[in-house]
């Protein structure tokens, strides 16, 4: 088994509003293995950057953690000190943004802004942190890098200075790469561009990526793992193709069913629309938008079911007792690949 | 960047052209005339002096002659101090006014960063609260009326600054309180405004993100990012020195152009009006020329128009 350098347990998060406690992560528990990459897939709202934005620190002023753990090898994360997070950002844990348009500072030449951590963490002097920060420019696809590393970020376009995100996010080769949604603000064939980049220099730096994204698509190519985030829960998660061809939660199935594939003629978004976080329902929260939950869905919050030794999706649906449900056609399908694909595994 | 600056200096030199037209008209327009005894003087006294003073002529030759001199840096002669030349009168006088007026803006605009920076960074708490309220009133209240509370409180009471006058140090520093505390409060509320901006932009939290503290957050990003725009506050701030300077000088008895000015309208001493106006004026556009340029220097996202660098 491969190393875990992360285990987030129970984790509860609320937020303090004029409107009052916003329970915005409810009990949610997952782990990072050295060298994988999970992906957080969820509608807008799930709590996906909360989740992430605990695991360097850089929660909201009105963020209270109610309880649970967050640990990074062996260092309980919730007892930091501020000191203690400085010495972990952008060293051991560093973050991807949304949007590259807005994420570098627009007076500060490239080049200091890409050598900063190095300066900051590795105490390397201002000559040797600028001649990385040279390679690191190279090493992320821009070109004529040792004129534009004097460049200002106004002279580069979208995805150039998403490349130049991740190079800050990796010359201190961290050992956890946290990247919120980085390329939804992008074209898509320049998204495409900036996944590669990722992968490619996930393999060289040798880090773990926690990848966020509420687009099911991009996450085939990307993950090893995917947890199914809603309304402040994880339902479901297992291997990229547990997930894809075995789903279980009828939540990932309204997921799978909206995402574009060759095979689905017409798209189904999910009807409805996420729970009021103020006053969260007791039972499954995606059960009032669902219409195969069962009673036992809406009453009390099911436990997590394993499908397999890294599966597991919290639904009644899986507990023995449950009637047998029809999941939609495309999900059927996928089932059956699935069982091919098993089946093939097993005589080979 | 040259090419930009000389075009702007052309457009200085027109400015300057219409202020001196508009002020040379408005002067003639103007009730009252410069001598004080008008009315005791007998027609010959009355031709000899206008022969004098060339108000004899048609008015668009004055007008000529007025610009010819304007050329030449002459501005004619003062009728109130007779044969003393308006623009030595200027000169003698405009060292004490820079003085103050540099002294006012660099006292304010040091204190509003600094209170500005600290009520952005401590937002929404009593800090915050009691910095506003202190700007609003250092807004509100008229530099005049603080002019006369410094010199009654700090200066007559308290003994810690001369009352007035001007030569030593000490004699500059109630003077520069009073017409600088405008500025101060605009200044901070200012920089309040940009740096809370600035404090919870994007690149702000991925400098934090980066493992940054607080205190250098602030000294390599926050600082320069929400300062750079105050610059844009330089003209109207040379403005309201110039026209704070005209009370104050006389307050605290400082021989300044102000206080001059001031004499100058009382007196209708139409040289000594028009040329300090066209000081004014000069000092201004300047002001608003380094302006630009210091801008352009220091946010590498303008350039200048025209310029290729
Ligand atoms: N500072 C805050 N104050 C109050 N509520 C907050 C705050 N930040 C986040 N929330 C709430 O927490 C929940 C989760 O938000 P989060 O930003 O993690 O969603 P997300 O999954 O990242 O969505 P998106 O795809 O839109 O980025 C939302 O309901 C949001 O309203
Ligand atoms: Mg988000």
């Amino acid at each position: 088994m491969s190393e875990r350098i992360l285990d987030v347990k129970n984790l509860k998060i609320d937020f303090h509003t004029y409107a009052g406690e916003v329970k915005a992560i409810r009990n949610v528990s997952f782990h990072l293995d050295k060298g994988e990459t999970l992906a957080i897939v969820g509608e807008s709202g799930s709590g996906k950057s909360v989740t992430t934005r605990s695991i360097i620190g850089l929660l909201a002023g009105n963020a209270e953690i109610m309880g649970g753990s967050i640990k990074f090898h062996d260092q309980e994360m919730l007892n930091n000190s501020e000191k203690d997070w400085q010495s972990i950002r952008g060293n051991k844990i560093a973050m991807i943004f949304q949007d590259p348009m807005t994420s570098l500072d627009p007076t500060m030449k490239i080049g200091q802004q890409i050598a900063e951590p190095l300066m900051k963490h590795k105490h390397v002097p201002k000559k040797e942190a600028w001649a990385r920060a040279l390679e690191m420019m190279k090493a992320v696809g821009i070109t004529n890098a040792e004129e534009r590393i004097n460049e200002y970020p106004h002279q580069f376009s979208g995805g150039m200075r998403q490349r130049i995100v991740i190079a800050i996010a990796l010359i201190c080769e961290p050992e956890i790469l946290l990247a919120d949604e980085p390329t939804t603000a992008l074209d898509v064939t320049i998204q495409a561009e900036i996944l590669d980049l990722m992968k490619d220099l996930q393999k060289r730096v040798k880090t773990s990526i926690i990848f966020i994204t509420h687009d099911l698509g991009v996450v085939a190519g990307m993950a090893d793992r995917v947890a199914v985030m809603y309304a402040g829960e994880l339902l479901e998660y297992g291997n990229v193709d547990e997930i894809f061809y075995n789903p279980q939660h009828p939540y990932t199935w309204g997921l799978i069913n909206s995402m574009p594939t060759l095979h689905i003629e017409k798209l189904e978004s999910i009807p409805g629309t996420p729970p009021d976080l103020l006053d969260p329902p007791k039972g499954d929260p995606f059960a009032p938008r669902n219409k195969y939950a069962l009673r036992a869905d809406v009453e009390a919050k099911p436990p997590f079911f394993k499908v397999s030794p890294t599966h597991y999706a919290s639904t009644w649906l899986l507990d023995p007792r449950a009637p047998h449900v029809e999941p939609p056609a495309e999900i059927k399908r996928r089932w059956a690949k699935y069982r091919e694909l098993q089946a093939a595994k097993s005589n080979s | 960047m040259t090419k930009y600056i000389l075009k702007r200096i052309a457009y200085m030199i027109l400015t300057l052209f219409i202020v001196a037209t508009i002020t040379f008209f408005l002067m003639k327009m103007m009730p009252g005339s410069p001598y004080t005894n008008e009315a005791k003087m007998t027609k010959t006294q009355l031709r000899i002096m206008n022969e004098q003073y060339g108000f004899n002529k048609p008015l668009w030759e004055q007008y000529v002659i007025y610009l010819a001199g304007l050329v030449h840096g002459d501005f004619g002669i003062s009728f109130q101090y007779s044969n003393m030349p308006v623009s030595q009168l200027i000169g003698s006088r405009i060292g004490a006014s820079a003085q103050l007026g540099l002294q006012a803006m660099i006292f304010g605009v040091f204190f509003g960063v600094i209170i500005g920076a600290i009520a952005a960074i401590k937002r929404n708490t009593w800090v915050d609260t009691t910095a506003t309220v202190l700007s609003i009133i250092g807004k509100s209240v008229p530099n005049f009326v603080l002019a006369v509370l410094l010199q009654y409180y700090i200066a007559l009471k308290l003994g810690w600054f001369p009352i007035a006058g001007w030569g030593t140090f000490s004699q500059t520093i109630l003077p520069t309180i009073a017409l600088g505390v405008g500025p101060l409060a605009e200044t901070a509320r200012f920089v309040r405004t940009s740096m809370v901006d600035t404090l919870t932009s994007d690149y702000i939290e991925l400098a934090t993100a980066k493992g940054l503290s607080l205190t250098q957050v602030i000294r390599k990003h926050a600082l320069r990012n929400s300062m750079i725009p105050l610059v844009t506050l330089l003209g109207p701030y040379t403005v309201s020195l110039m026209t704070g300077s005209m009370v104050i000088e006389n307050i605290f008895n400082i021989p300044g152009i102000g206080e001059q000015f001031v004499k100058s309208i009382l007196t209708n001493d139409y040289p000594t009006i028009m040329g300090t106006t066209i000081v004014f004026s000069l000092g201004l556009v300047i002001v608003l020329l380094i302006t630009d340029i210091v801008y352009s220097l220091i946010d590498p996202r303008i350039r200048l128009q025209g310029s290729d660098a």
